[in-house]
């Protein structure tokens, strides 16, 4: 369960999220808005990439400003741009990534790689460049990294947003087979359609908050 | 671009240690500037070209790290030669190849994961200093990482320039390049705080040592 | 130093790198003048003295490893070594003179003054360092080794500019270094 409590967030002189509370613990919850609504910032503030400016952010009963590993461990989070999530040159190294900054010992690092390449059809490309791997693969390596974490809740922020067709379906089909929860920030409605609960924003507000097929329609509407 | 420069091979010295091979190629370049013998230098150059084969790597490779370097290595011998005599423009020729061959010989038997490793084991005696092991291994393999990823978006540029009869504009290359490749930055660093990673690990020894002791009950709760 | 610090340094040893695949330009005289060491001044001119001499130190580290980055494909403690090696280490303090400067004169950053810092850099500081190197290599005098040097600050000017240009379109668009009080 992730608890909003009373966030404002402001950069600068600009508000980008105002007075927002809210309590996430369906499996499947999406977050729709405009660009600029405050979803990407709300997005970053469930694993404490954020802190709120004010109120409080809690995973589970802990705060993300004050124990933010835990917090993290919990929940994970899916950037847009995979290039800019793999930080290591080669395969298997970006997937220990992690495992190594949890502090796991060496043979549970390699144990729980080993599987995520074979989980994840990494296994041929496991001392492949990443910068060599095509759009799909470079998408798959940046959520088996995340997901190698074990993490209970995954962010995804714009999951689709740069990818081609057949890419598309095939991470949505991937979100749609996940175990674990799953928070997706998206413009792409065809995605969210199956989810428990969609939370529409609007300059930095939650304006609508409920199931997609009462929430999707009167947001298309609201968005003209 | 050769960054990735690491060639896979089950090979004895690609198992070696990365500490050791590093340790070897200081010791052996230590040496190789101070031996003078040109008899000696070209045994060097001998045993080093040996290596190639005992790592399974093609005699191809080690020509391909040596072209480079080819025309510094003329231009010194041409001094050499002017200078002193032949035997000195040998040798400058020897040792620069036996050098630049051995450093090129670790760089292709040692994932840059594992050379990183080895740097960072080498400077935690300096933890204390507020150096962190952890953040110089980390810093090193971003670098290489980002190195593809700026060639891509020098492409990306180029290309849109090109739309607009821009591409041999320097400044119209490098400016729009500048700011994309700082956001890109911006978001790695995120992506790398949101797996996880902690920027102030071992600042201080007495920290690794808390935290050595803290390890087997933060495994117990996974 | 945050985790996106640690990128931005990491960022800019990678431009070294990048900049090394630009073809170097000849000088009528016949001087080459590489793309390379307009790094030095980015790094300084655009993440400022910690971050950006540490950027310029990385990369010089992974050249020293033996990772091909330098102009023309050269890497590896031989070359770092070698006669020139003084001028690539240089390129360390010169990256740290820079930003040194350029946090000092933040606020009232101009063309004109952005510009004399990056000379200052380049040719100065580095020199300082670049020229006392190939002299003890080489084992030839101080004045011997300076005055073939000149031949290079031509283009050192050349690049500070476009550097120059570079670095105050990206402080407009993109500030990295905080405004001073």
């Amino acid at each position: 369960m992730i608890e909003i409590r009373s966030v404002t967030q402001i950069f600068g002189e600009r508000t980008v999220l105002s007075d927002v509370s809210v309590s996430l613990d369906e499996r499947r919850i999406a977050i729709v808005g405009s660009n600029g609504s405050g979803k990407s910032t709300f997005a970053r503030l469930l694993n404490g990439l954020l802190l709120p400016s004010r109120g409080e952010v809690l995973v589970d009963g802990m705060s993300t400003a004050k124990d933010s590993k835990a917090v993290r461990r919990r929940v994970g989070f899916v950037f847009q741009n995979p290039d800019n999530q793999i930080v290591f040159p080669l395969v298997e190294e970006d997937l220990a990534f992690g495992l190594k900054n949890l502090k796991l010992p060496a043979e549970e690092v390699r144990a729980r790689v080993e599987a995520a390449l074979v989980q994840y059809g990494l296994a041929e490309l496991r001392t492949h460049p990443a910068h060599l791997l095509s759009g799909g693969q470079k998408q798959m390596l940046a959520l088996a990294s995340v997901l190698v974490m074990a993490p209970e809740i995954i962010v995804f922020d714009e999951p689709t947003t740069a990818l081609d067709h057949r890419n598309k379906r095939m991470i949505a089909d991937f979100i749609r087979g996940l175990k674990q929860r799953a928070i997706v920030v998206s413009h792409d409605l065809d995605l969210l359609r199956d989810f428990d609960r969609v939370l529409a924003f609007e300059a930095g507000r939650i304006v609508l908050d409920g199931a997609p097929e009462t929430v999707l329609p009167r947001y298309l509407e609201m968005m003209g | 671009m050769s960054v990735g420069v690491y060639v896979h091979a089950d090979s004895v010295v690609h198992r070696l240690s990365p500490g050791i091979k590093l340790a070897a190629l200081f010791g052996f370049s230590t040496l190789i500037v101070l031996v003078r013998d040109v008899v000696a230098l070209a045994v060097a150059l001998g045993l080093v070209l040996m290596l190639f084969p005992l790592a399974r790597l093609p005699l191809s490779l080690a020509w391909r790290q040596w072209r480079p370097i080819l025309v510094v290595m003329a231009i010194l011998a041409a001094v050499q030669l002017f200078y002193s005599d032949w035997v000195g423009a040998v040798s400058v020729v020897l040792r620069l190849s036996a050098l630049v061959l051995l450093a090129a010989l670790v760089s292709l038997t040692t994932k840059a994961s594992d050379m990183i490793e080895a740097i960072s084991r080498a400077v935690r005696p300096l933890a204390y200093l507020g150096i962190s092991p952890t953040r110089i291994g980390l810093v090193i393999s971003l670098a290489l990482r980002f190195i593809p990823l700026i060639a891509e978006q020098l492409e990306e540029v180029k290309e849109a320039q090109r739309a607009r009869g821009l591409e041999r504009n320097v400044l119209a290359l490098t400016i729009p390049l500048m700011v994309r490749v700082l956001k890109m930055a911006t978001e790695i660093g995120d992506a790398i705080e949101a797996r996880s990673f902690d920027p102030d690990d071992a600042r201080r020894l007495s920290d690794l040592w808390r935290r050595r002791s803290e390890q087997p009950s933060e495994r117990n709760d996974h | 130093m945050s985790t996106r610090d640690l990128a931005y340094i990491a960022l800019f040893a990678a431009i070294m790198a990048a900049l090394a695949i630009f073809p170097p330009l000849m000088l009528p005289i016949g001087v080459p003048i590489t793309a390379q060491s307009m790094g030095p001044m980015l790094a300084g001119l655009i993440l400022g003295a910690r971050r950006g001499g540490l950027s310029i130190l990385l990369f010089v580290v992974l050249v020293a490893i033996g990772l091909p980055l330098l102009a023309g494909g050269r890497g590896g403690l031989g070359i770092v070594m070698g006669p020139t090696g003084g001028f690539i280490i240089g390129w360390i303090p010169a990256a740290f003179a820079i930003g040194w400067l350029t946090e000092r004169f933040w606020n009232g950053l101009n063309p004109i003054n952005a510009f004399l810092i990056a000379v200052f850099g380049s040719v100065v500081v580095s020199y300082a360092v670049g020229i006392p190197w190939t002299a003890a290599v080489a084992g030839i005098g101080l004045d011997q080794a300076f005055w073939p040097m000149l031949a290079f600050v031509p283009g050192d000017c050349l690049k500070a500019a476009v550097a120059v240009v570079v670095a105050l379109t990206v402080k407009r668009a993109y500030p990295l270094i905080p405004a001073r009080s």
